[in-house]
């Protein structure tokens, strides 16, 4: 018996102007939690995909319990016991939640001893016992459409799980969960520790890494840098090797003076009655408002009713005493407000476009020649501004966003709004997916813009970065404004009691 | 970054490599070129340029709507209607058999208008039907097409129009150059000008970008700023009018109308536009694409007719093509993924 459950050796991949993945290396060890670092673009999901058959490696090797072996498709990795979540989440809305999971397997039944057809009842009841086994206590019966995008993350590890499998791979897993979902999932981690399930971890996010990670690897431009037990390992030594060079802050100094109130909501509330209501705050000109809250606050919801997106049954919106009316996003847009939506796939990035033509969509009035025709000279030159301001890695302004790495679709959709210079600037989850050199570049830009003056709403789930990066935190608990806490008396504890004050 | 701009021949050549249905009927054409003695002449060449004109003109308003993830079943029944419109006004004055005795004879420039602005109401109401009401697109001009063939039929009593005004048939059917039967037909420089048309407004202007953006992802184009609505009822209104041209140019080109005219038009342009590398999941299409897939189109209708295949098997042949051109066009997809 080998060590490992699984190795791959020496793998290379190249697509059309990159090379994703040059000798890489995965070693894992059964029972233990693998965590596989690096910076966005560095082939981590690559390295994944052709460990779950879904690319074709040009060179490598893998090897099951010591035997060679070949993955022609995500198909065969199931049978031979690789499970894998993805990073971008493909669940199929209009169905529900027992019928998701067991895509393509469902379990059958005889009618009249005969007719082989689809055993709905056994489905459902295996459904309900797998969501409780992964902690979730939803109706098997909804429709995935329906569901949160932490829910939706929820009925994709639950199906995973469902496979029996001995490799589970998680890519970014938490990128959109809640600090009490990060709990339950870490606790599904450990049950399955103990069952002897290899898993490969994949995340930005140190804390976690120190926490479940046993043995950590560390992936540079598609180069195998390193494993070390996690026990050896801090952040510093961490960041130190995927980044190649030393990082001494997390976040930028801030010198943004908030000034007079200029952005103001009062009583807003939503057509839908279990979502936000009566919600009034106050924004200052260069000022950054973290939005914090658990899942289920309706932050988003809220931020996307404010911004057209959603439809809203009474309330108001203000920019310098007057007032707004915004009943699509096109209205927020003319009147100086931008919105990074949190769902990248769904509501972000069209993905067969082009890096210049998703980066340029709304801004496109600020390039044309004689008012009608678009200089792509210029759309270029916006496409290279960011390429260098945010260290986008793309072989080409023309290359389809979808082939990005998460992360480096995530700053594209960064710099669409960028282009816009907006007054008003929401920005819901804004470094998810985004790795810690990069997320440190995102910072600097956020609290430049508020230095001259614009002023920024940023929900986010991650308590550091509200707490680091906020002048001032509004908190929600279910579909209600809790409380506002400054920015310097801001701490993990008096943001978790506004945020569960109704529960 | 580095990367060379394609010129356009680079760009056709492609498409002929990843489409390898246009390769097949492109050594399909060599072969029955060198079994045929009349297939390479200047008659049959010019032929062909005039079927591909009017098809192309259609194709082109189908392909916004492709792009954007929709169809437009009405093509053929608007191309119909037009022609039925322009045919009874262009009606000699002194013709018997004129449906609208009293009406006078009109300039067939002012009919031009007319047929024009019909074919932009047509359009707008599928663009209205789609957004306004949320009809699926399929199921809206599957609808619209019906009402239209139905008006079509009662303005023209269901009878054939013949008898233009001779300004309008000789035109429209006017050419250039006769040298030993070399010449090249107006309406080839028509489907240039739409051609080139086109190519500006996917490639260059707002309206194109907020198409091809609704195309990749409709919610995101939304929330980007970009007007749907009236982006998708711009593309419907449009393929409205190139339908209604076409429509005109066709009556005048067969010198007699009727309202079964352009039947069937809508499946040849779908097919051409797929086969030219229009993806039917939507966002991708260019506008030398379609040329090609028209084109190549065109090409096996007179191939088969070269070879004397009966004109009932044509029908299955096309069909094949079809399916084929759009199981490749799905494969190519699923093999990126
Ligand atoms: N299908 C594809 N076609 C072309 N290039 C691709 C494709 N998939 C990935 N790439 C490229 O391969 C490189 C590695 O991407 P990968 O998604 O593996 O990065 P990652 O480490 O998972 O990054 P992130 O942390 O941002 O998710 C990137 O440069 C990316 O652009
Ligand atoms: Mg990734």
């Amino acid at each position: 018996m080998s060590e490992y459950v699984l190795e791959m050796t020496d793998v290379c991949k190249a697509f059309p102007g990159v090379k994703a993945l040059d000798h890489a290396q995965l070693k894992l060890r059964p029972g233990k939690v693998h965590a596989l670092m690096g910076e966005n673009g560095a082939g981590k999901s690559t390295l994944m995909k052709c460990m779950f058959g879904i690319y074709k490696m040009d060179e490598g090797q893998i090897k099951l319990d010591g035997q060679p072996v070949t993955i022609n498709d995500p198909m065969d990795a199931l049978h031979k016991g690789i499970a894998m979540v993805h990073q971008e989440l493909q669940p199929i809305p209009a169905r529900t939640v027992g019928e998701n999971i067991f895509l393509g397997r469902y379990p059958m039944k005889k009618a009249l001893g005969l007719i082989p057809i689809i055993d709905h009842k056994k489905m459902y009841a295996d459904t309900a016992e797998l969501l409780k086994k992964v902690r979730m206590n939803f109706d098997p019966k909804q429709k995935v459409g329906e569901l949160s995008v932490s829910q939706m993350q929820s009925v994709e590890i639950a199906k995973a799980v469902s496979a029996n499998c001995r490799v589970l791979i998680l890519d970014e897993p938490t990128s959109s969960l809640t600090a009490n979902e990060v709990e339950a999932l870490f606790r599904i981690i450990a049950d399955l520790k103990a069952e002897g399930v290899a898993i490969v971890y994949i995340s930005h996010k140190m804390d976690e890494i120190l926490r479940i990670g046993d043995d950590i690897t560390i992936m540079r431009d598609g180069q195998y840098i390193g494993t070390w037990p996690a026990s050896e390992m801090t952040t510093d030594s961490i960041i130190t090797k995927m980044v190649g060079r030393e990082l001494t802050n997390l976040y930028p100094p801030k010198n943004n003076v908030p000034g007079e109130v200029v952005f103001e909501v009062k009583d807003f509330t939503s057509i839908n009655p279990r979502s936000f209501r009566n919600i009034s705050f106050q924004l200052r000109k260069g000022e950054i408002l973290g939005v914090g809250g658990l899942v289920g606050a309706q932050r988003t919801e809220l931020m996307e009713g404010l911004f057209g997106i959603r439809s809203h049954s009474k309330g108001q919106i203000f920019y310098k005493g007057k007032e707004m009316h915004i009943n699509r996003p096109k209205d927020a847009i003319d009147q100086g407000v931008a919105m990074l939506t949190e769902d990248r796939r769904g509501s972000g990035i069209m993905g067969v476009l082009s890096v210049a033509d998703n980066i340029s969509i709304s801004s496109l009035n600020q390039y044309l020649d004689y008012g009608v025709s678009i200089n792509s000279k210029k759309v270029e030159s916006l496409v290279q501004d960011n390429v260098k301001k945010m260290n986008i890695k793309t072989p080409s302004s023309k290359t389809q966003i979808k082939s990005l790495s998460g992360g480096n679709q995530q700053k594209v959709l960064l710099g669409r709004w960028l282009a816009n210079n907006p007054d008003v600037f929401i920005m819901d989850e804004p470094t998810r997916g985004i790795d810690v050199g990069a997320k440190y570049e995102i910072y600097c830009i956020i609290e430049e813009m508020a230095r001259e003056g614009k002023s920024i709403i940023m929900i986010s789930s991650e308590m550091s970065e509200l707490i680091g990066m906020s002048d001032r935190i509004m908190v929600m608990c279910d579909g209600r404004v809790t409380g506002f806490i400054d920015g310097k008396d801001a701490t993990q504890e008096n943001i978790m009691a506004l945020a569960t004050q109704f529960e | 970054m580095e990367k060379k701009q394609e010129t356009a021949a680079q760009k056709a050549l492609r498409i002929v490599k990843g489409n390898p249905i246009v390769l097949l009927l492109l050594i399909a054409a060599i072969v029955v070129g060198f079994m045929k003695d009349n297939f390479f002449s200047w008659a049959n060449f010019g032929n062909l340029m005039s079927n591909t004109a009017v098809r192309f003109l259609i194709a082109l308003g189908v392909s916004g709507c492709l792009i954007t993830k929709g169809t437009d079943l009405s093509a053929g029944r608007q191309v119909g209607f037009a022609a039925v419109v322009a045919g009874i006004l262009c009606q000699r004055g002194d013709y018997t058999g004129r449906l609208w005795k009293w009406a006078p004879e009109m300039n067939i420039g002012l009919v031009f208008l007319i047929v024009l602005v019909l074919g932009l109401i047509w359009g707008l109401i599928n663009g209205l039907i789609v957004t306004k009401l949320h009809v699926p697109p399929f199921i809206a001009t599957l609808g619209t097409q019906t009402i239209i063939y139905g008006i079509s039929l009662v303005i023209s009593d269901a009878q054939p129009i013949g008898g233009f005004q001779k300004i309008y048939t000789t035109l429209i059917n006017g050419r250039i150059g006769s040298v030993k039967g070399f010449h090249l037909p107006y309406l080839l420089f028509v489907a240039a000008v739409f051609g080139l048309l086109f190519w500006f407004i996917y490639n260059k202007t707002r309206h194109g970008k907020y198409m091809y953006a609704i195309g990749g992802n409709e919610v995101a184009a939304e929330v980007s700023g970009v007007n749907t609505t009236s982006t998708l009822i711009g593309i419907y209104a449009t393929a409205g009018v190139m339908y209604a041209i076409a429509g005109y140019l066709l009556a005048a080109k067969s010198g007699g109308s009727s309202a079964s005219m352009g039947q069937g038009y809508e499946l040849e342009a779908i097919a051409g536009c797929t086969i030219g590398g229009v993806s039917t999941t939507g966002g991708i299409g260019t506008v030398p694409g379609i040329l090609v897939g028209v084109l190549v189109f065109e090409l096996l209708k007179i191939i088969l007719q070269f070879l004397g295949v009966n004109p009932y098997y044509n029908y299955v042949v096309q069909g094949l093509v079809i399916v084929l051109a759009v199981s490749l066009d799905i494969r190519k997809y699923i093999a990126k993924k």
